[in-house]
């Protein structure tokens, strides 16, 4: 990694009862957009918290810039917060939002009503220095979060689920706003959330974090493709899950026997041995859909089934059918071809799936619940 | 035969106004009627027995006898430094309340604002006279930690009526503060000072500002009732205390003179209802913004 921005070592927070962040060591290079990626209570909201200086941690150190971040304040660090309420100043109009930070500075007025203009140009809100808050809609009060603290030119912008408050239409609009902020601006960005979709748009290093600690740190692209753990095989994407004991594997391959009487293989990861209790995942897109077992790609196992819902959702649409077998749920994405578009349920199909790109992974303690 | 319609209107109506009613009355014979005999009291001069004509005589005597206006103009000034005093000690006392005390501890706070209010007023001075007077509780105290050599008289000074103003005024203050420092979203906070703001520059861009229709609603109340307390002042500050509520209690009571006891009465109004204009004028507040929080 070139030069990096911010880097944690060793970072360990604990609360009465339970540790929110355990020995967490990461590095995120300057100007790259890096996400943390978890579920509510993963300890991601008090590592962010960590980072803008609101909390201390118990031991390890924070980097930011180079520097220790030990002991300084929240006020003194060269790190802004988007806030997830975003927390504008409701007593000021836009312009003094702005030009908070700079006024505390000392920047003096003349100075920083140009750069705050310069500002809301840049997010696309010239004019609007003196709108007040509440008369911008949802997503002009986020560029104005972002303005406000981009103006002060951080090392680093931390953002703390800002799209959550927002709707559905306006959120995946942000989310390519937000990326083309950050490339313009170049500035470091780390970005919080617990929904894998904005992670994985918007991210070049994505850390996936479950009870304090990091599961995987990669590529959106190693996270979805290559998982490491189950946690992050079930977390992001769509995943159908099977869990069973190992019955036979060879060098690359595990062959699983669930309790109901299926079996399929898929690749291994960490230590399987022979009657291990295994988890396997199976992504919805991976595998291939057919009228007749004779329409399957040749020298993969097939297994039959039968439709119980077409989910149609455009581009993702799927279908949920029953193994034949064990009557068990397993989804599978259809192509956009239109081939299978008369499909009703209670169709009779059958499917496939290249075991290589299918994993499976030790079950985690307390997995053996349903399959997901 | 009246249709439907209007029947059902009227009878809404009578509702309102029976509902009404009590309220109304209150106004109307203890506020209005009483205030109106007041006006016309304070706007007549004797000049013979169960003979009067009306004059500004006792507006006249007002100005012109230096004792009068000179107690007004302490009246005021000392009500606005209780003001103010009431402020700077209720201010961190609602900070805590709303920000930092949690759950039970908050209420226990509220309850200590509010437990000297269970004690009748009279008894509640007398206290302080018990423990303020020469012969008391803290001279005696005093002279025991060798801090002073024979006991002190503590009471009738004006910072003994500030003492005891301030001790009464609390709750009133602290209680519309406690409401608009709670309605504070933290995360405000956390954004003034994580751009830079320290905790006196966040205190004076982020917290006064959106407390300022509690802090306006806080003081006029203590303002007026500070202004018109007569108890306190009297029972603390004795004989030097000076307070206009005495010169009005005076004239009504001691002199028999009800129509300068009326000219005094109007002009305490008058001094009340001109501080409430100005304060909300000095703080941009509209009057409607801040009764809503009291």
């Amino acid at each position: 990694m070139s030069s990096a921005d911010l880097v944690a070592s060793a970072v360990v927070k604990r609360f009465a009862n339970h540790t929110a962040v355990d020995s967490l060591s990461f590095s995120v290079a300057r100007g790259s957009f890096f996400s943390i990626l978890g579920p509510s209570g993963c300890g991601k909201t008090t590592l962010l918290r960590m980072i803008a200086g609101f909390i201390a941690p118990d031991s390890g150190d924070i980097t930011i810039g180079g520097k220790s971040m030990a002991g300084i304040a929240p006020n003194r660090r060269p790190v802004n917060m988007v806030f997830q309420q975003l927390a504008l100043f409701p007593m000021m109009n836009v312009g003094e939002n702005v030009a908070y930070g700079l006024a505390r500075r000392g920047v003096d007025r003349a100075e920083r009503s140009r750069r705050c203009a310069a500002m809301l140009e840049r997010v696309g809100l010239e004019g609007a220095a003196h709108k007040r808050v509440d008369e911008l809609s949802g997503g002009q009060r986020q560029r104005v979060a972002i303005a406000r603290s981009l103006v002060l030119e951080p090392t680093l912008l931390l953002l703390d689920e800002p799209l959550g408050a927002l709707d559905l239409k306006l959120r995946e609009h942000m989310k390519i706003e937000l990326k083309q902020l950050q490339a313009a601006f170049g500035t470091t960005f780390v970005y919080i959330t617990h929904d894998q979709s904005e992670a994985l748009v918007l991210s070049d290093h994505v850390g996936v974090m479950n009870q304090g600690r990091f599961e995987q740190l990669g590529t959106p692209q190693d996270l979805y493709y290559r998982p490491q753990t189950p946690f992050v095989a079930s977390f992001v994407g769509a995943n159908n899950r099977v869990v069973g004991s190992c019955i036979s594997r060879d060098a690359q391959l595990a062959e699983i026997a669930t309790g109901d009487g299926w079996s399929i293989r898929a690749l291994a990861h960490g230590s399987i041995g022979m009657g291990d209790a295994v988890e396997a995942f199976v992504r919805p897109e991976i595998a291939t859909l057919a009228r007749t077992a004779a329409d399957l790609p040749p020298g993969q196992p097939h297994y039959g089934g039968v439709v119980q819902s077409v989910l149609f959702d455009g581009a993702n649409s799927a279908v949920l059918l029953q193994e034949s077998k064990t009557r068990r749920e397993f989804r599978i994405a259809l192509p956009q071809t239109g081939q299978f578009s008369d499909l009703e349920p209670r169709d009779p199909v059958f499917f496939s799936f290249d075991p290589l790109r299918a994993v499976c992974f030790p079950a985690r303690a307390g997995a053996a619940g349903r399959d997901a | 035969m009246l249709d439907g319609a209007v029947q059902a209107r009227w009878r809404m109506r009578l509702t309102l106004s029976l509902l009404l009613a009590p309220a109304l009355l209150w106004l109307g014979a203890l506020i209005i009627l009483p205030h109106a005999d007041l006006a016309v009291l304070s706007f007549r001069e004797r000049v013979a027995p169960r003979h009067y004509v009306p004059s500004l005589a006792q507006y006249k005597t007002f100005f012109l006898e230096p004792l009068y206006w000179q107690v007004f103009v302490h009246t005021a000034v000392m009500s606005a430094i209780a003001t103010l005093m009431t402020l700077l000690l209720a201010f961190p006392i609602a900070w805590i309340i709303a920000k930092l005390a949690r759950g039970r501890a908050a209420s226990l706070l509220f309850i200590v604002c509010l437990i000297p209010f269970w004690v009748s007023e009279t008894v509640r001075t007398l206290g302080w006279m018990i423990l303020l007077r020469e012969s008391g509780v803290l001279p005696a105290l005093l002279v025991k930690l060798h801090i002073t050599d024979v006991p002190v008289e503590l009471l009738y000074r004006n910072a003994t009526v500030f003492v005891g103003l301030v001790y009464t005024s609390l709750l009133f203050m602290v209680v519309p503060l406690v409401s608009s420092l709670e309605s504070l979203d933290n995360s405000l906070i956390e954004a003034a000072y994580d751009m830079g703001a320290g905790g006196f520059a966040a205190l004076r861009t982020i917290v006064i500002p959106h407390a300022a229709p509690g802090i306006t609603a806080g003081c006029i109340v203590v303002f007026m009732l500070t202004l018109g307390n007569y108890l306190t002042p009297t029972l603390l500050g004795g004989k030097n205390s000076q307070w206009f509520t005495e010169q009005i209690y005076a004239q009504f009571i001691t002199r028999f003179n009800w129509e300068q006891g009326a000219a005094f009465g109007f002009l305490l109004l008058g001094l009340s209802t001109a501080m409430v204009v100005l304060g909300l004028r000095l703080s941009g507040q509209r009057f409607g913004d801040v009764m809503r929080r009291t």
